[in-house]
C-alpha cells in the first residue's frame, strides 16, 4: 500500500516537474541594437537602459510602470528636511542581489551599495571613478549632480542621507533615473580584488526582477527571472533580447512568432500592423516635444510680434498629416500633456496666413530671408525633419518670408545650433528624462541653458522667476500652479513654434498580456505575462 | 618562387603604412565629433567638451595622435572603443568569425554555381542556356542588396515560412562560443537540432551576400573560357581526338582559371562591402555592421582599428591569391 502511495507521489511529482518545465515561459524581445555596456551610469542611450536599468537594476525610487508617477523602490520611504536640502531615505530590508555564475552575494542590499553606486560617480578619488577608460558619467553630470550633491551620508545600514547644496524639488525624480541604478558593492569589491574591475560594465549584478545570464554582441542577451525578487518573481521565466537592427526585419520576426514584442516600427508598417490578427498594436503619447526655436537674440526674431506672426503662418495640422501620418498630436505647450502641471487651458496660435502677413507688415518686416534648420536624423519627436522644413518653407513663402533650408551632420548640427548668434530657426525636440516639468522648462528655456540646450537663446525674467521658484518649492500643488503660469508666459512670448508630441507605437503579439508602454521610452518586462 | 614571394611582401609594406594613414584620417575628416554625438540634444558645456576631448586624447595635434596610434599599433594595441569602452581588438575578433563564416559560405555558393554556369554558357555559346545565364548574371550584379534581402525574407520567411527571418541560430539553443563559427560550435555543443538551426539561418544571408560574386564569377568564367576555347592548343587537343570532357576540364579550364582566380580574390573586398548591408538586414553579428555603427557614432579608435584590421586581412588574401596565381601560372612563377 505504502509502495503504491510512494509510486503515486513520485509519479505526481514527476508530472508536475515536466509540466513545470514545459511551461517555462520565455519572452523574446526584438531589440533594436546592442547595449553600449552594462553599467547604465556610464551611458545615455535608451537601448543600453533597456538591457540594464529597466530590467536588471532598481533605483531608490522608481516610476510606476506605464506612468511618470514616482513610487518607492529600494527606499521604502523618504523624508525631506524643511529647507529642502536634506533627503533621508529609509532602505528596504531583505533585498537580495542576483546570484549568478560569476557572483554569489553573501549579504543583502544595504546602505553601502547606495553609497558605492553614487560616490563612484561623484568623487574623482573614488577607486571606481575611472574603472574603465573614458568613464565620464555623462547623465550624472548632465543632471548637474556634482554641483547639487554636497555629500551622501550613511546614517545606519538602512538609512542614507543626501545633503544638497541647494533645494532641488525634482531630486526624487532624478533618483528614479537610470544613472541612479543601485549596483552591488560586494561584487565591485570582488572584481577589484581580482584585478578585473572593467567586468562591472560587462556582467551586471543588480537587485532587479531579471538577472543577467549571457550576452553575444549584436546577437542576443539572455536573462532569467530573479527568483527572490523583493517585488515577487516575474511572471515569465526567461527573457531574451534578440538584437534585430532593421525595423522591417523586426516586423517579419514578430509576424513569424520569432519574437513577442518589438520597438520602433517603421511608420510605413503601422497600417498593416493594425489589421494583423496576431498582433496587438499598442500606442501611447510620447513624453516628448518637437519644436522650432527662433533665435530670440537676433533681429527680427527678438520681436514677439514677428515670432507670433511666423507661428500663425505655419499649418501644423498639415505637418501632422504629412510628417507624422497620424502618429502625433499638435503641441500647444512646451511640455507634453502626459506630464503633471500641463496647462490644458492654453490656446494655440491659430493658422491664419493673412493675419500673419499683416502682423509682419505692422512690425516693419518685409522681404524677410532666413535660415531654417532641418535635422539630418530621425528622432522620436520628429520622424522627418527635412519634410517638415519643406512644409514650413512653403507656408512661410505664402506670407512673403523666404526660408533657406540648411542641415549639417548630426553632431555638428547639435553644436552649431547652440551658437548665440546663430541665424534663423532650428527644428529640434526633447524627450523627457524624469517626468518633471523642470526637465523640460529649465533645460530648454531657462536662462542657464542659453548657449546650450536653450536653442532659442531665450532668457525672460518673468518666466525664469516662475521656474526658479518652482525648483525650490517641494509642495506639488504649488509647483503645479507656478508651471501652469510659466506656460502662459511662454505662449505669450512664443520663443518657439511648438509643433508636435509624437505617438509611440509598439506592436505586441496577442499572447502577451499586461505589457505597458513606458512613457520614458524604455522597455520594461516585469509584470508582463504570456498566455 | 621565394624571390617572387619576397617581392610581393615588400610591396605590401608601403601599402600597410598607407592604410594606417587613410584609416586614421578617414574618420577624422568626417564632420561632427564623438562627444557631441554622445551628449545628444542635452549637449555639453564647452568646458566639459574640452575636458572630455583631453581625456580621450583628441585635443593633441593630429600628427601627434597619428604617431601615438602607429606606436600603439606596432605594440599590438588598437586602443579602446569610446562607446563600449572595450579593446578594439577584442571587439573585432569577437565579431569577425561571424563575418568570416558568412563570407566563406557566400563565396562557396558563388563558386559552386557561378563556375559551372559560366563554363556551360561558354561551351554552349549562343544557346538559350547561355542567354539565360548571362541575363540572370546581369540582374544579379545590379541587385540592390538591401532590397534583395528584404524580398527573400518576405517571401521565404514571411509568406512561406521555410526559413527563419534573421539571426545566426534559434534562441532555443544556448551554448558557449568555442570557435565563433556557429556551424562548428553548434556541432560541438552536442545539442540536438542546433546544427540544423545554424544551417537554416545561413541560407538566406548566404544567397544575398553571394549573389553579386556569383554573377561576376559566372561572367568572368564564361569570357575566359571563350577566349581559351579559341586557342590553338584547344583545337589541337580536339584534333587529336580527346574526349570533350578532357579538352574542357584539363586543357581549357586550367588556363581559363587564371583570370577567374584573380576575380575571386578581388571579390573579398566586394564581400566585405556586401557584408555591411547583409549583416544589417539579417541581424548578423559581424564586423560589417559594427563598422557602420562605429562610423555613425564617430568612434575613432574603433573605426581606425577596424579599418586597419580589415585592410590587413584583405592584403593577406590578395597575397594568398598572388601565390596561388603563381602556382597555377608558371609564367609568373619563373618570371625574372
Amino acid at each position: 500500500m505504502s509502495k503504491t502511495l510512494v509510486r503515486l507521489a513520485a509519479g505526481l511529482f514527476a508530472a508536475t516537474m515536466i509540466a513545470g518545465a514545459a511551461h517555462a515561459k520565455t519572452l523574446v524581445y526584438c531589440s533594436e541594437g546592442s547595449p553600449e555596456g552594462f553599467d547604465p551610469a556610464l551611458y545615455t542611450a535608451g537601448t543600453t537602459f533597456d538591457a540594464t536599468s529597466k530590467n536588471v537594476f532598481n533605483k531608490l525610487a522608481e516610476f510606476d510602470r506605464g506612468t511618470t508617477k514616482i513610487i518607492p523602490g529600494l527606499a521604502e520611504s523618504w523624508d525631506i528636511s524643511e529647507d529642502g536640502t536634506e533627503y533621508t531615505f529609509h532602505l528596504r530590508k531583505g533585498v537580495t542581489f542576483h546570484t549568478t555564475d560569476f557572483f554569489t552575494p553573501t549579504r543583502d542590499f544595504n546602505a553601502d551599495d547606495v553609497l558605492f553606486s553614487f560616490n563612484r560617480q561623484l568623487k574623482a578619488d573614488h577607486p571606481m571613478h575611472e574603472y574603465v577608460g573614458g568613464a565620464s558619467w555623462e547623465y550624472f553630470n548632465g543632471m548637474s549632480m556634482p554641483d547639487l550633491i554636497k555629500e551622501i551620508v550613511k546614517v545606519d545600514d538602512y538609512t542614507v542621507k543626501f545633503v544638497l547644496n541647494r533645494p532641488e524639488a525634482p531630486m526624487i525624480a532624478n533618483l528614479a533615473m537610470d544613472f541612479a541604478s543601485i549596483l552591488s558593492k560586494e561584487f565591485a569589491d570582488q572584481l577589484q580584488a581580482e584585478g578585473k574591475a572593467e567586468m562591472l560594465n560587462q556582467q551586471p549584478v543588480g537587485t532587479g526582477p531579471f538577472k543577467f545570464v549571457a550576452y553575444q554582441k549584436d546577437a542576443v542577451i539572455r536573462y532569467k527571472a530573479h527568483e527572490d525578487y523583493w517585488g515577487g518573481k516575474a511572471a515569465i521565466d526567461d527573457l531574451v533580447f534578440a538584437i534585430t537592427p532593421d525595423a522591417s526585419v523586426r516586423y517579419q520576426k514578430l509576424k513569424a512568432g520569432e519574437c513577442h514584442i518589438m520597438p520602433y516600427p517603421n511608420p510605413a508598417d503601422i497600417a498593416a500592423m493594425k489589421t494583423d490578427a496576431a498582433i496587438n498594436l499598442m500606442e501611447q503619447e510620447g513624453l516628448n516635444v518637437g519644436y522650432l526655436a527662433y533665435n530670440t537674440k537676433v533681429a527680427p526674431f527678438d520681436k514677439v510680434e514677428v515670432r507670433k506672426a511666423l507661428n500663425k503662418a505655419i499649418n501644423k495640422q498639415a505637418i501632422l498629416d504629412a510628417v507624422f501620418q497620424g502618429a502625433g498630436k499638435v503641441a500647444v505647450a512646451p511640455i507634453p500633456p502626459t506630464i503633471w502641471s500641463y496647462n490644458a487651458d492654453l490656446k494655440d496660435d491659430t493658422y491664419e496666413p493673412d493675419v500673419a502677413k499683416k502682423m509682419l507688415e505692422d512690425a516693419g518686416v518685409t522681404d524677410l530671408s532666413m535660415k531654417l534648420w532641418a535635422m539630418p536624423v530621425q528622432r522620436p519627436y520628429n520622424p522627418n525633419a527635412r519634410r517638415m522644413a519643406e512644409l514650413i518653407q512653403a507656408d512661410w513663402a505664402a506670407v512673403g518670408v523666404k526660408a533657406e533650408i540648411v542641415s549639417y551632420e548630426w553632431g555638428e548640427y547639435l553644436k552649431r545650433s547652440k551658437d548665440e548668434d546663430r541665424d534663423g530657426a532650428v527644428l529640434l525636440g526633447w524627450t523627457g528624462d524624469n517626468g518633471d516639468p523642470d526637465n523640460f522648462l529649465a533645460v530648454l528655456l531657462g536662462c542657464d541653458a542659453v548657449g546650450g540646450s536653450n536653442r532659442s537663446q531665450w532668457c525672460y525674467k518673468p518666466f525664469e522667476d516662475l521656474i526658479q521658484k518652482a525648483k525650490v518649492v517641494s509642495d506639488t500643488a504649488e509647483r503645479t500652479k507656478l508651471y501652469e503660469d510659466a506656460q502662459v508666459v511662454f505662449k505669450e512670448q512664443a520663443p518657439w513654434a511648438t509643433i508636435a508630441h509624437s505617438v509611440v507605437f509598439e506592436p505586441v503579439r496577442k499572447e502577451v498580456s499586461d505589457y505597458k508602454i513606458d512613457p520614458f521610452g524604455g522597455h520594461i518586462f516585469y509584470g508582463v505575462d504570456l498566455k | 618562387m621565394l624571390r617572387f614571394l619576397l617581392n610581393r611582401i615588400a610591396v605590401l609594406l608601403p601599402t600597410f603604412i598607407g592604410v594606417t594613414i587613410i584609416s586614421f584620417l578617414f574618420i577624422r575628416l568626417l564632420p561632427g565629433d564623438p562627444i557631441e554625438l554622445l551628449a545628444g540634444e542635452r549637449g555639453v558645456t564647452p568646458e566639459r567638451h574640452a575636458q572630455l576631448m583631453h581625456m580621450m586624447g583628441f585635443d593633441k595635434p593630429i600628427w601627434q595622435q597619428y604617431l601615438t596610434f602607429v606606436g600603439d599599433v606596432l605594440q599590438g594595441d588598437l586602443g579602446q572603443s569610446i562607446v563600449t569602452k572595450r579593446p578594439v581588438f577584442d571587439e573585432f575578433f569577437t565579431l569577425f568569425p561571424a563575418t568570416l563564416e558568412l563570407s566563406i559560405c557566400a563565396i562557396i555558393f558563388a563558386i559552386a554555381i557561378g563556375l559551372p554556369a559560366g563554363i556551360i554558357a561558354a561551351v554552349r555559346r549562343g544557346s538559350v542556356f547561355d542567354h539565360t545565364v548571362m541575363a540572370t548574371a546581369l540582374t544579379g550584379y545590379s541587385m540592390p542588396i538591401f532590397w534583395w534581402g528584404l524580398l527573400l525574407i518576405i517571401v521565404f520567411s514571411g509568406t512561406l515560412g521555410w526559413t527563419p527571418v534573421s539571426g545566426r541560430i534559434s534562441f532555443m539553443f544556448f551554448f558557449d562560443q568555442v570557435t565563433g563559427f556557429m556551424l562548428i560550435d553548434s556541432l560541438l555543443s552536442g545539442q540536438k537540432g542546433a546544427f540544423a538551426s545554424a544551417v537554416e539561418h545561413l541560407i538566406l544571408p548566404t544567397i544575398v551576400l553571394g549573389t553579386i560574386p556569383l554573377a561576376v564569377i559566372a561572367r568572368q568564367t564564361r569570357s575566359a573560357m571563350l577566349e581559351v576555347l579559341g586557342e590553338d592548343y584547344v583545337r589541337t587537343a580536339r584534333a587529336k581526338g580527346l574526349p570533350p570532357s578532357r579538352v574542357i576540364g584539363l586543357h581549357a579550364l586550367r588556363n581559363a582559371m587564371i583570370p577567374v582566380i584573380t576575380t575571386i580574390g578581388l571579390q573579398v573586398g566586394v564581400l566585405l562591402a556586401g557584408a555591411i548591408l547583409t549583416e544589417t538586414i539579417f541581424s548578423w553579428p559581424g564586423v560589417g555592421k559594427w563598422m557602420i555603427d562605429s562610423v555613425s557614432r564617430r568612434d575613432y579608435p574603433a573605426v581606425q582599428g577596424g579599418l586597419l584590421l580589415i585592410a590587413s586581412l584583405v592584403m593577406l588574401v590578395n597575397l594568398t591569391v598572388d601565390i596561388l596565381y603563381g602556382l597555377i601560372n608558371p609564367r609568373i612563377r619563373h618570371r625574372r
